[in-house]
Order: structure tokens, then C-alpha cells, then sequence
């Protein structure tokens, strides 16, 4: 055994409002640069609906993620490393950008410039790619809220046996929003892919980052993700990705799309995992058992013996502290309401979600003797059909969405008793596997939510910090400040052209993106460790 | 010998190599972050698709070409059971599919980066200058095999070009055997020199990341902060 720490995210679908917040705030920290347009980090699907890019979710078409061989060894679902290299001139699994869009900006300038004219100035979109007058047929959340979703959302892949009734009758049925970062996998196909071993998951707290310095831009990281979470930048030729906004995380604050999320939907925390049994896990045949594999992998800081193995393996103390107090251990593992999202492409993510309850289709109290409180019966009649959700995060097992659902459901039941009833009803906790007492934790921790409650993240070590400073020169968003050289001549880099959250060069219209701007996603390190076996 | 001759056939080389090593050291020292494929396959696929397999497949069997033909001494490829026939023979025919697929890929990869505005609008000085040397070479290079070597009769460049090309390395440029040479064989030579000097300075730099460690290396690279890997404390 092997103890490593992973700072991980929960996000629960419940309270998520579908605001936009968490990707509008991402957008403007990270990707506000050329070549940068059409990426988000953070995005947030509508759900039925094809997402972003179109149809992410079809890995049969995609080949993201990992498969089982015949034989149960743990194979890229897209090919080898020969027939990586083979196709390296031309990815046959890459999408372009149409399947995210084409990013446009406006002819603003006109709204003042216009000559007088009977008619108003129009602001024509012009494309960000070519700079040309453009029309816009598909865009970043083309789906919100359903919109266009009956010409898109029948190509949804987690339809798959849902009856065809309650599929033709989704439109008034249900939606649910669906926020999505990179998955931070503990074990990563974009890493395993990457041809120039540029790509890597840190040791420390699990983040998987691109070192932008190494990447030689052979594209096989955006096609290996099987959630699509790479992202290709056209205008410096590398790889990005989100970063888990790291510089933030390492100094003991949330990242900014949790930060920022008005619904406080958020909760990052740490687990210690088993780092020796992760290609175990990621092979277990029956792909309803990745979820119990992945569990077995979390370890349970209570433990007295997993602590004192921590301390050995390197986590230090106040990180040991910490994921005892971690709201993602509580969800996933304690209390086990939060799910991962597709855990059938094998990576192992950890990113995971509460899945949402949703109003009763039919009146369950309709017939004489039902019980409102049935949550048994409820969850059954309820507006996301079990199997939806059971596709999304379980690989289809009904069962452990049922269970969820019913968790949360008894949650509010008991809470109804001990808020406004007589008490709560001693038989609905015990009836989904829990005690009084850690129903009550759950919603404190689910429905108060309190900043500090939600986010235990421990800071990185001074030391640990000292040294990185030591190594990377100062700011890690400095170094790559300058346009490289085959770029056609910028302005002259000033102060805060080295910085990406300054300002945007070359910014008039038609749209100049011919500015490579630096992007800090991976800091140069200078130990490389590899692990794991060679194919 | 003139002055010219001495430009072309001793300084220009030396220049040259020069330029290419120093030159390599330099951006690879330097420019880190500017060393990649610069892919557009993100923004145009289809065309892509044929093209740019085409092309490179066609340049790794060209470059092979050329290493049995030029660098390789004419004597040593006799002496591993390669005839003067049977070299004809292979460098005529394998040359053709080379120059074939070399030429169809870069006229697909020049249509697509005119005719596709969004590719186009990522074609930087560098790259206009880059494609049209490589262009020109590889025209001059499809001159000497289809041309020379299979309708005009052929020309025995393993005894003068070749000889010269090696001879720069072991600083024996024999400048005599140049002079000689058909013109198309030349300019041809000249031009390859250009396109050395501007290797490094290009994009054509990302031949020197074709990524062979892949082949070995681990599936999951991790990577630790400090140098105790693994721990984050001092041992």
C-alpha cells in the first residue's frame, strides 16, 4: 500500500441553478486569451442534450477513456502507442472545432461609428477563427435550458433504454443541469496518451496538468479524454486544460468556479487513496463494480493505522487532519450520495456529483393510503428517469442511483419531522442504512453548507513552496509571456503581456489573434517519477 | 574554381550547418514553449485527413532515399548485395512513390492552407517562406528523379554529389565534383542548404519531437514538486 492524497470536488446536482457563474468566472481567470476563445475550462450542460462538444459522451464514436482487452488488461480504447504514432499526422478520433464552435466576437465599433442612417447600427459576429463575417448556427450553450433540444437532445447517449414513452415526453418532463471540470482522474487516459510525456498527475494532491514547455502538440490527449477536458490551442499549438486553479488550491483557497458558485453547490476536499491498486480498480470487469473498485481505493482517515501509513508515505500532518474533515470523503465515501460521473471509461475521475431529486411525475398520493413520505414509492415516479441518471453516474445500475435518491429523500423526510413534525420518525434513517445522527450531519452538510464546511482545503507546505520558487524562477504565469518566434511580430511584450490575466493584445476588429500568449497550466518541475506498468 | 564556386559549394554549406546547430541549440534553449507541430487539425480536418499522411509519409521515404543514396557511400551499398541495377532499380521506383506522395500531400496541404480562411490566418512570414524553400527543393528533387534519372537516362550523382555532400562533413569539400554537376542537381543542393538554415527558426523543427519514448514509457507519468519525490518533507 501506498497512501497519496487527492484533492477532489463534489459537486452537488440539487442545488445547481444553471447560472453560468462557475464558467463565466473560470472563462475570465483562464482562457480569456487568442486561441483560448472557444474553451471552457468549466462549462455547464443542459441535460438531455448533446453537450459540449457535440455528443462528448459517444466514446464509441470518440474512443476517449479505457477499455478491457479479452484477456482484462486495461487498453486505450483509441490503440496502442504504435498505432499512436502511426496516426499521429492525422487523429482520426480528434473533433474540430465545429463540434465545440466557432468562437465570434462583434462589430461593436459600428453601434458608434455608424454614418446617421433611418436604421439602427447592427453588430455583425465575426468569427475569432478567420476573422470573416460569420453565421452563428451552433455555440457554447446552444442547449441552455433545453433550447433547440428537440432538434439535438435525441442524440443524447445516456437515452439508452429509457423507454421510448418517457424519452418522447422528456421536453415536458425534465432537464438537469450538468457542471463539468476536468476530472482530475486518478487514472488519467490524456496522460497515458500524451506521446510526449508532457502530461502528468502530481504527486502531492493528484492534479493532472500539462507542462506547456514540453508539449509538442500531437493532439492525442483531446482525443484520449473521454469527457473531453483537453483542449487544443490553436494559436500556441499546445495542449491546455483546467488546472483545478492550482495557484489557488496550493495557497488553501477553493478554486474559482467553487468560489464563486452562487447555489454553493461546491465541496473540495481531500481522500487518501490506495495509489498501488489504481490499475486494479480501473480493471474490474463488470463495469457496475467500477464504483464499489474506485471506493475500495479511498481510505479512511479515522484509521488509525491508514494515518500513521499516510504519515510514511509523505502526507503531511495538517493534510492527514484535513481529509478527516474533508466534505468530499463525507459524501462520497461516508455517507455515499455522490456518484462519479461515467465511471465506465475507466479513469477513475474525481470529480463526483449528487444526483438531483426531482418533483413526483405522477401524484403518488393519488391513490387512497400512499404516503406523501414514501420515499420508496417516489423515487420511482420521479421526473429524471432513474435509468438517465443511472447512465450518467452509475454505468447503468439503477440501483445505486435508487439508493441516493432515497438517501436524500428520507433526508428531507426526517428533516420535516425534526424542523416542523412532532420529531423525526425514527424508522426513516434506519431505513436507508443510516443513523439519526448522520442523517442530520448530511444535511448540515448538504442544505447549510457553511464556506469553511465546504472547503477544507489545507494549504501547499512552506517548504514544500519555498522550493517550487526555487525552481520555477517566480511567477509561474511570467515565463511564457513572449509571443515565440515564429509568430508574426506582436507589440512588444510589455509588463502585462506577460501576465494572462492582463490584458487582451491585438483586441480590434476584424478580430487579430495572431498573439501567443503564455499559458501557466503546468509549472516546470524537475523530478520525474513514473509509475505503473509498460504496455 | 571562382569565388562563386567557393560561395556555393564550401561556404555556403559550412554557413549553413552552421546556422542549423547553433541555431537548434539556441531555440531549443530558448523557446520551449514555441517548439511544437503547430497542428490545425482542430480547425480543418478533411482535407488534413489526406494530405498531411501523405506528405510525411512521402518525406520519411525521401529522407530514407537520400541516406542510401547520398550519405551512404555508393561502395558500402554495393558491398551489402545492392548492385549498381538493383540500386537504380529501387531509387527509381521507391523515389517515384516517395515524390508522388510527397508532391499530392503538399498540394493538398497548400490548397487547404490558401482556400481554408481559418487555416490561412494562421500562416505566419516564417511559414510562407518555410513551405515555398521546401517547395522549391522538393520540385527540383522530383526534377532529378522523374526528369534525370528515369527519362533523360539518369545521372550518376553517387559519384559527384554525393561524394561532395560527404566531404563537407570529413572538411574534404571536393568542389570540383559540383562544378560539374547538371544544373537542376545544383540548384537543388543550393537550395537544400537554404532550407538547413531555416530549420531551426521554423516549424519544421517539430521533426526532431517525433516522440519514440512513447514506445517505453510508463502509462501514468507522475510528477513530484520537489526533488524528494514523494515526500514533501525533507527525509
Amino acid at each position: 500500500m501506498r497512501i497519496r492524497a487527492q484533492i477532489a470536488m463534489v459537486m452537488n446536482l440539487d442545488k445547481c441553478i444553471g447560472c453560468h457563474t462557475c464558467s463565466v468566472t473560470c472563462k475570465n481567470v483562464w482562457t480569456n486569451r487568442a486561441g483560448a476563445e472557444y474553451m471552457w475550462f468549466n462549462d455547464v450542460e443542459t441535460k438531455p442534450g448533446i453537450g459540449y462538444p457535440k455528443s462528448w459522451e459517444d466514446n464509441d464514436h470518440w474512443k476517449g477513456g479505457w477499455r478491457l482487452s479479452r484477456t482484462g488488461r486495461l487498453k486505450l480504447r483509441a490503440g496502442g502507442r504504435i498505432r499512436k504514432l502511426l496516426t499521429l499526422f492525422a487523429n482520426p478520433d480528434l473533433p474540430t472545432i465545429d463540434e465545440y464552435y466557432e468562437p465570434w466576437t462583434y462589430d461593436y465599433l459600428t453601434l458608434t461609428n455608424a454614418p446617421r442612417s433611418r436604421h439602427q447600427p447592427v453588430a455583425r459576429p465575426y468569427s475569432q477563427l478567420s476573422g470573416r463575417p460569420m453565421e452563428i448556427t451552433w455555440g457554447p450553450n446552444w442547449e441552455d435550458d433545453l433550447a433547440g433540444s428537440t432538434e439535438t437532445a435525441a442524440r443524447d447517449p445516456n437515452w439508452r433504454d429509457v423507454e421510448e414513452g418517457v424519452r418522447l415526453e422528456y421536453e415536458r418532463a425534465f432537464m438537469v443541469y450538468l457542471p463539468r471540470i476536468c476530472e482530475h482522474c486518478l487514472n488519467p487516459s490524456c496522460v497515458a496518451s500524451c506521446p510526449s510525456g508532457a502530461m502528468y498527475k502530481r504527486e502531492e494532491d493528484g492534479i493532472v496538468l500539462v507542462d506547456q514547455d514540453q508539449c509538442r502538440g500531437w493532439r492525442m490527449c483531446v482525443s484520449g479524454c473521454p469527457y473531453k477536458k483537453v483542449y487544443f490551442n490553436h494559436v500556441t499549438g499546445k495542449a491546455e486544460k483546467c488546472t483545478f486553479c492550482y495557484p489557488r488550491i496550493e495557497d488553501g483557497q477553493p478554486t474559482i468556479c467553487a468560489e464563486t458558485c452562487v447555489g454553493r453547490i461546491r465541496y473540495i476536499g481531500l481522500v487518501l487513496y490506495d495509489a498501488d491498486r489504481v490499475r486494479e480498480a480501473a480493471s474490474v470487469r463488470d463495469p457496475k463494480d467500477l464504483l464499489r473498485a474506485q471506493r475500495s481505493l479511498f481510505l479512511d482517515p479515522e484509521d488509525a493505522t491508514v494515518r500513521e501509513q499516510a504519515r510514511r508515505d509523505g502526507v503531511p500532518d495538517d493534510w492527514i487532519e484535513a481529509a478527516r474533515r474533508s466534505p468530499v470523503h463525507a459524501l462520497a465515501i461516508r455517507y455515499e450520495v455522490a456518484l462519479p460521473l461515467h465511471p465506465e471509461y475507466r479513469t477513475l475521475p474525481m470529480v463526483w456529483y449528487v444526483p438531483p431529486l426531482s418533483p413526483v411525475l405522477h401524484a403518488v398520493g393519488d391513490d387512497d393510503g400512499a404516503d406523501p413520505d414514501d420515499v420508496f414509492a417516489a423515487v420511482e415516479n420521479m421526473r429524471i428517469p432513474v435509468r438517465y441518471l443511472s447512465n450518467m453516474l452509475a454505468a447503468g445500475d439503477d440501483d445505486v442511483i435508487r439508493a441516493v435518491l432515497r438517501r436524500l429523500a428520507a433526508m428531507r423526510v426526517h428533516m420535516r419531522g425534526v424542523e416542523f413534525g412532532d420529531g423525526a420518525d425514527p424508522a426513516v434513517a434506519p431505513s436507508v442504512g443510516m443513523t439519526a445522527e448522520e442523517m442530520e450531519e448530511m444535511y448540515r452538510l448538504l442544505a447549510i453548507a457553511r464556506y469553511e464546511d465546504r472547503y477544507v482545503i489545507p494549504p501547499a507546505h512552506r517548504e514544500v513552496a519555498a522550493r517550487l520558487e526555487g525552481h520555477d524562477g517566480g511567477c509561474p504565469v511570467g515565463q511564457h509571456g513572449y509571443p515565440h518566434s515564429e509568430s508574426t511580430p506582436a507589440p512588444a511584450p510589455s509588463v502585462s503581456a506577460h501576465f494572462m490575466l492582463g490584458t487582451q493584445l491585438g483586441h480590434q476588429l476584424p478580430p487579430v489573434r495572431r498573439t501567443a500568449e503564455g499559458f501557466a497550466g503546468g509549472l516546470p518541475l524537475t523530478v520525474v517519477r513514473s509509475t505503473g506498468e509498460v504496455q | 574554381m571562382s569565388g562563386g564556386d567557393l560561395v556555393l559549394w564550401v561556404l555556403l554549406p559550412y554557413v549553413s550547418l552552421t546556422v542549423f546547430v547553433m541555431g537548434h541549440i539556441w531555440r531549443y534553449r530558448h523557446d520551449q514553449f514555441g517548439w511544437t507541430s503547430r497542428s490545425t487539425q482542430l480547425l480543418e480536418d478533411r482535407l488534413l485527413r489526406w494530405g498531411n499522411p501523405l506528405f510525411h509519409y512521402g518525406a520519411f521515404a525521401a529522407i530514407g532515399g537520400h541516406v542510401l543514396g547520398i550519405l551512404i557511400p555508393a561502395s558500402l551499398v554495393q558491398s551489402i548485395g545492392i548492385s549498381e541495377t538493383a540500386y537504380h532499380v529501387i531509387s527509381v521506383s521507391a523515389g517515384t512513390v516517395a515524390w508522388v506522395a510527397v508532391i499530392a500531400g503538399l498540394l493538398i496541404l497548400a490548397y487547404r492552407r490558401v482556400m481554408v480562411p481559418r487555416v490561412r490566418v494562421t500562416t505566419t512570414r516564417v511559414d510562407v517562406v518555410t513551405f515555398g524553400v521546401l517547395f522549391v527543393v522538393i520540385a527540383l528533387g522530383i526534377w532529378e528523379t522523374f526528369g534525370i534519372n528515369l527519362l533523360q537516362g539518369g545521372y550518376d550523382y553517387r559519384a559527384t554529389v554525393a561524394v561532395w555532400f560527404r566531404g563537407i562533413f570529413t572538411f574534404q569539400p571536393h568542389t570540383s565534383l559540383m562544378m560539374s554537376a547538371p544544373l537542376i542537381f545544383q540548384l537543388h543542393a543550393v537550395t537544400a542548404w537554404f532550407l538547413f538554415a531555416l530549420w531551426p527558426f521554423s516549424r519544421l523543427v517539430h521533426a526532431w519531437s517525433i516522440p519514440l519514448t512513447f514506445l517505453g514509457r510508463a502509462q501514468i507519468l507522475y510528477r513530484s514538486s520537489v526533488p524528494t519525490s514523494g515526500s514533501r518533507r525533507a527525509p
